[in-house]
């Protein structure tokens, strides 16, 4: 065959495939959003779950997204920045900081249904915490952790190199300088990296299972961690799979609605304030 | 006098910093051996009730009896990997050459974005999709039920897709400009130069990236859980009830207690899924490490 047309039929194939891949999405969205859109309401997404009836809402495990979301953020977040810092300023190339980056690879790529299994084990079981907000948070901190380290190095290594020799040449101490430069310098791709974080924390549910649990307190909010814990996530699969009540299809494609509206906001919203703050430290480059 | 005390008050938290630092680091490193040893701990007193033989080569899971063969759920999560990578990698590959090096700049950055949101759909509203359009439509197309391996394949190949695409554009983007120019200058046209000269070289790359594509095909849970069907046996088809290693875990918990046989073969199957994708962390490296050889 003629080359030059082999290279055409080429090119409108390849388009064809990325026009393809951005309708699949296009397609998911509508189908999510389109299903799911019409049963959320104020009572839905505020509202109580309930046992038999139709009409439960999801509120309390709205909630619960969030705290543990925010807990595991707490207990992941000065691990993940020390380990990315010590990766990024002051690892030398030698067999431990390999061995450093073997095991946060390694962690990474741990299904998560694994990390809810070691959760199940250690925290709920022989840390006897039960099935509750701090088991579910600190077994989804371990899947958040490698994410940080490495979001935490990349954005510090990004940061052109005369910042970190201008700062020690005035004299001042590593700490200093990574305090009072280097981190202000990474923050918003810092911000960038942990909204995109969290987002995949918000829709977790295979670690929070067997940690958090399938049910949530009689108390809504409950503040304590030792509450039961189940997510919006968790909600929609139980619902799905093992529910009694009516209207389980109906609640499950609204916790769907509920759950990529979360994304897409973590997605696009949160990349805007962090531009913001770029324009400010950077003066508008 | 006082500057001298300065000085020493900021070097002891300089180096009280460098020591918390080193301990973060080492943190990550105690939390996956710990990992390790806890599910290894629980997980290999299976063999007190029950032989490796059994567990490993029997595919008759009958817990009520005592009888405790995984083979169904290591065959089929072998199957449902194997399947969904190849489903996925056509469209996956195409896709990073595309945005390498045909899509004008407005067309990336479409496609960046969407990949991102790929990413972050989260599992069980994929399951739900599969569940609500993609079961009923397969099953009435077949004429039944429509769960099994084929709609989770075809769930976990677009769940894939971004990891696949991302890293093998990485790949293909990150190849010296020598190499594409020169093709060009020898009066190759584009997609001979792509063909014969770009995919060949970034060839390490786009295996790590399959490789890591593999990696999240085995290790995804709810998504799958919702369309397999979870009866534990080999299926006849790929439209055939089945179970893999991490629905496996998902579905007998609940009803097993701490200690009995059933529940230390469920942290086995957990070890399993670990010990798997350590092992394709190596084939990444290794992989990595030969590509730089060249």
């Amino acid at each position: 065959m003629n080359p030059r047309l082999t290279d055409r039929i080429a090119t409108a194939f390849f388009w064809l495939n990325g026009i393809l891949i951005i309708a699949i999405l296009g397609w998911f969205l509508f189908r999510i959003l389109g299903d799911g859109l019409p049963h959320l309401s104020w009572n839905f997404v505020t509202g109580k779950p309930q046992e038999m009836l139709a009409g439960g809402g999801v509120g309390p495990q709205l909630f619960n997204s969030f705290y543990i979301l925010l807990l595991s953020l707490l207990f992941s977040l000065p691990i993940g920045l020390g380990a990315g810092i010590y990766l990024a300023i002051y690892a030398k190339k030698n067999r431990f900081t390999e061995w450093i980056r073997i095991c946060v690879e390694a962690l990474a790529s741990i299904p998560s249904i694994v990390f809810g299994l070691f959760g199940l084990l250690l925290f709920v079981t022989l840390c006897n915490f039960k099935f509750s907000i701090l088991s579910g948070a600190l077994a989804l901190a371990l899947l958040n952790l490698p994410v940080l380290v490495r979001v935490t190095e990349e954005s510090l290594r990004s940061i052109p190199s005369v910042y970190w020799e201008a700062s020690l040449a005035l004299g001042s101490t590593r700490w200093q300088a990574i305090r009072k430069v280097l981190i202000p310098a990474a923050l918003p791709n810092l911000i960038t990296g942990i909204s995109l974080v969290s987002g995949r924390a918000l829709g977790e549910s295979a670690i929070l299972i067997y940690t958090a649990g399938l049910s949530v307190s009689r108390f809504f909010p409950d503040f304590n961690p030792l509450a039961a814990g189940e997510t919006l996530a968790v909600h929609l699969w139980y619902v799905q799979s093992e529910a009694t009540v009516p209207d389980a299809k109906q609640i499950a494609q609204g916790s769907a609605a509920v759950l990529v509206i979360m994304v897409l906001v973590f997605n696009l919203l949160i990349a805007l304030p962090s531009q913001w703050l770029q324009k400010r430290l950077f003066g508008g480059k | 006098m006082q500057e001298d005390r300065w000085l020493a008050t900021r070097k002891r938290h300089d180096q009280m910093m460098k020591i918390l630092f080193v301990f973060s680091a080492c943190t990550v490193a105690v939390i996956i051996f710990s990992i390790m040893f806890f599910l290894g701990f629980q997980g290999l007193q299976t063999f007190k009730g029950t032989t490796p033989w059994t567990f490993f080569f029997s595919a008759d899971w009958t817990p009520s009896e005592d009888r405790f063969g995984a083979f169904s759920f290591f065959f089929s999560t072998f199957v449902l990997t194997l399947l969904s990578v190849l489903l996925s990698v056509p469209l996956a590959l195409s896709g990073a050459i595309f945005m390498a090096k045909i899509a004008p700049k407005w067309m990336r950055e479409i496609l960046r974005p969407a990949a991102d949101l790929f990413v972050g759909i989260p599992s069980v509203v994929y399951g739900l999709v599969g569940l609500t359009v993609i079961v009923p439509h397969l099953g009435k197309w077949f004429g039944v039920p429509g769960y099994g391996l084929l709609p989770a394949a075809l769930i976990l190949a677009i769940m894939i897709l971004p990891t696949i695409l991302s890293i093998s554009e990485d790949a293909i983007r990150s190849l010296p400009k020598g190499l594409e120019e020169a093709s060009l200058a020898l009066g190759a046209t584009r997609w001979q130069t792509i063909w014969r000269v770009l995919l060949p070289a970034a060839k390490p790359g786009i295996l790590a990236g399959i490789i890591l594509g593999m990696g999240r095909a085995v290790g995804e849970t709810m998504a799958v859980f919702m369309v397999i069907g979870n009866s534990p046996q080999i299926p006849k088809s790929l439209l055939d009830s089945t179970t893999v290693l991490t629905t496996a875990i998902v579905k007998d918990m609940p009803h097993t207690f701490h200690g009995t046989t059933w529940n230390n073969a469920l942290y086995l199957m957990a070890l399993m899924l670990l010990l798997i994708s350590m092992a394709l962390i190596f084939v990444i490296r290794m992989v990595a490490k030969r590509g730089e050889l060249k």
